[in-house]
């Protein structure tokens, strides 16, 4: 044994602890986040964080109440107007569609995934605030529901590509139609993972603040129905992290602590149903 | 057999009736995408047609006198776009390495778990965690510590505020490499087998095999993650708005406050009074999407092209 051999040796065991500390520290970052906000947005979440409105300014206390129903308003209907686009066009994409045609939709979904989400906040501005001449639950729910078309449209038409052959031979043998067969036999194997994607889409449009800054705009008080400027979780932190007042911080703190606790139960919740179901289509 | 059947029976059991709805919903899924475009365009016609393609060089942002350039939201982009990615793609890359050559599958997996959740937390909380800890942390730390001993590179001149283009660049930075992590983890796994072997048995260390022969076989591949992440990090909206001082300046100075395309639409597009200063604006966020566009565009062309590669080595 040389000493070149043993250098080569000290430096292929150097740098690959040095990617293992990589790794550790692009980790923990996570584990930093959540204990951030953890100790400085826990003491403030209570009772009155989830059931009061904002109080005004140098009063203490207050909730925002308006800001989480805000954001569960837009969400509903973001996935109400999201959902079944990007659901009926991946069905149309796995199991109509011809190859060109189906790479059209295909671009154009990729396209519209990679606008940057302020640029979507532009067009449902231009799009939908404007007409009304009013900020409102519906602009925002919009923006935020063509976020989600690209992500539904793509995952469902690979789940509904990896649900094996023989079960809809199997369907059509018995006679079935090609939409009967779609309806009762595909979708149901496949549902699993289309309902992660879904949930994949929800809790990423869920935390998303710059289409909502010139649709939702924001309120400090409960908006009523679903034409009036709203409140929400995000913008409410964008808002509050960036004013003067230490009160104000701390509630920040804790609503980007609910936030973000919403977001990663979603998404563990999304990836369980998904690893469970995996084994349910090819059994 | 589904083809001897007639077109009507076909429509009285639905399946035209299916195929057209299900189209329908397809169809529009490109209307949208191409409206998006369309209101783009039309709606920054005057400052096109007013300031051509001087748009681009001007450095002036005068609302009051209606001059409106775009090149210090071009510049503050790059240059923090530029500094994330110095200090994001090495981070990322190295912990990808980990993660795909060496670590035992059940450890890669819980790590890319939590790596995934990671790229799930939003921009917006990068934002507060920007404002509260980088801020203060450059001012008493990274300041210091940079502009002592180099003080007379023109990067590092100058006082600092807290706010700045470093500061933008770090936290997006934290936010580009979860993404960074997954792709590059994705495309060293599909670097086949042999090649490892091969390096191996030919006498090369495990550093030399992963370094000298997976990594460049896995090549264009990561340049795609990098691609993708430079994407994100060119629209990246919120994080950047709280960090970065919100100031029109092209500044020689990473400590110097800047402003970034995203972030002056974010502050100023509710506020924005007159057509031409509101299509200004809209103009910025046409160059932003063409500049996402055709990264994106590469990006997916060059993780195709690896990934290919691997498979075709392996068949």
């Amino acid at each position: 044994m040389n000493a070149r051999l043993g250098w080569r040796k000290f430096v292929s065991n150097l740098m690959l602890t040095l990617t293992g500390v990589c790794a550790f520290v692009s980790v923990s970052i996570l584990f930093f986040i959540l204990g951030y906000l953890l100790f400085n947005g826990g003491a403030s979440i209570n009772w009155a964080f989830f059931t009061q409105l904002p109080k005004p300014v140098g009063e203490v206390g207050g909730g925002m109440a308006n800001a989480i129903v805000g954001s569960a308003k837009l969400l509903l209907a973001a996935s109400l107007f999201g959902v079944p686009f990007g659901f009926m066009g991946g069905i149309y994409l796995a199991e109509f569609s011809g190859p060109k045609t189906a790479s059209v939709v295909r671009y154009a979904a990729d396209l519209l995934n990679g606008v940057p989400s302020i640029v979507i906040g532009i067009f449902a501005f231009s799009l939908v605030v404007l007409p009304f001449k009013q900020f409102s639950t519906l602009a925002g729910s919009f923006a935020l529901g063509l976020m989600m078309i690209p992500i539904t449209l793509r995952s469902t038409e690979e789940f509904l590509n990896a649900v094996p052959s023989v079960l809809r031979e199997g369907a059509m043998a018995l006679g079935a139609s090609k939409w009967k067969t779609i309806a009762t036999v595909i979708v149901p194997a496949a549902y699993r993972g289309i309902l992660t994607a879904i949930l994949l889409a929800l809790a990423r449009v869920a935390g998303e603040t710059a289409p909502l800054l010139f649709t939702a705009l924001g309120n400090r008080f409960w908006s009523p129905g679903w034409g009036q400027p709203t409140a929400s979780l995000p913008v409410v932190i964008y808002n509050y992290a960036q004013s003067p007042y230490e009160d104000w911080h701390r509630q920040a703190w804790a609503a980007g602590l609910v936030l973000l606790g919403f977001i990663l139960i979603v998404n563990i919740l999304a990836r369980t149903i998904l690893s469970r179901g995996i084994a349910a289509p090819r059994s | 057999m589904a083809g001897s059947r007639s077109f009507i029976s076909k429509l009285r059991e639905g399946d035209e009736i299916a195929r057209l709805v299900t189209f329908l919903f397809a169809a529009s899924v490109v209307l949208i995408t191409v409206l998006l475009v369309y209101e783009l365009w039309i709606n920054s016609a005057l400052p096109r047609h007013k300031f051509g393609l001087h748009f681009f060089v001007t450095e002036v942002w005068d609302p009051v006198m209606d001059q409106f350039g775009a090149l210090p939201f071009i510049y503050g982009t790059v240059v923090t776009s530029a500094v994330a990615l110095c200090l994001a793609v090495p981070l990322g890359i190295g912990a990808a390495i980990f993660l795909a050559e060496l670590a035992p599958p059940r450890v890669s997996d819980t790590l890319e778990f939590f790596i995934d959740l990671l790229a799930a937390v939003p921009s917006v909380i990068y934002g507060v965690l920007g404002v509260f800890i980088v801020v203060p942390l450059m001012r008493q730390v990274i300041y210091p510590a940079l502009n002592k001993p180099f003080g007379f590179l023109p990067i590092f001149k100058g006082p600092s505020y807290g706010v700045g283009f470093l500061t933008a660049g770090i936290v997006l930075a934290i936010m580009l490499i979860p993404y960074i992590i997954s792709v590059s983890r994705e495309v060293l796994l599909s670097v086949p087998r042999d090649q490892r072997e091969a390096a191996l048995a030919l006498g090369a260390t495990r550093w030399e095999s992963t370094w000298k022969v997976v990594v460049p076989f896995a090549k264009t591949g990561i340049m795609g993650s990098v691609f993708l992440a430079l994407a994100r990090a060119l629209g990246e909206t919120m994080a950047v708005t709280m960090v970065i001082g919100n100031t029109p300046q092209i500044a020689a100075s990473l400590f110097a406050p800047g402003y970034s395309i995203a972030a002056v639409i974010a502050n100023e597009f509710t506020e924005a009074t007159g057509e031409l200063y509101t299509q200004s604006l809209i103009a910025l966020g046409l160059v932003l999407f063409l500049l996402t566009f055709v990264l994106n565009g590469l990006a997916r062309l060059l993780i195709i092209v690896t990934t290919q590669k691997g498979s075709k080595v392996r068949a």
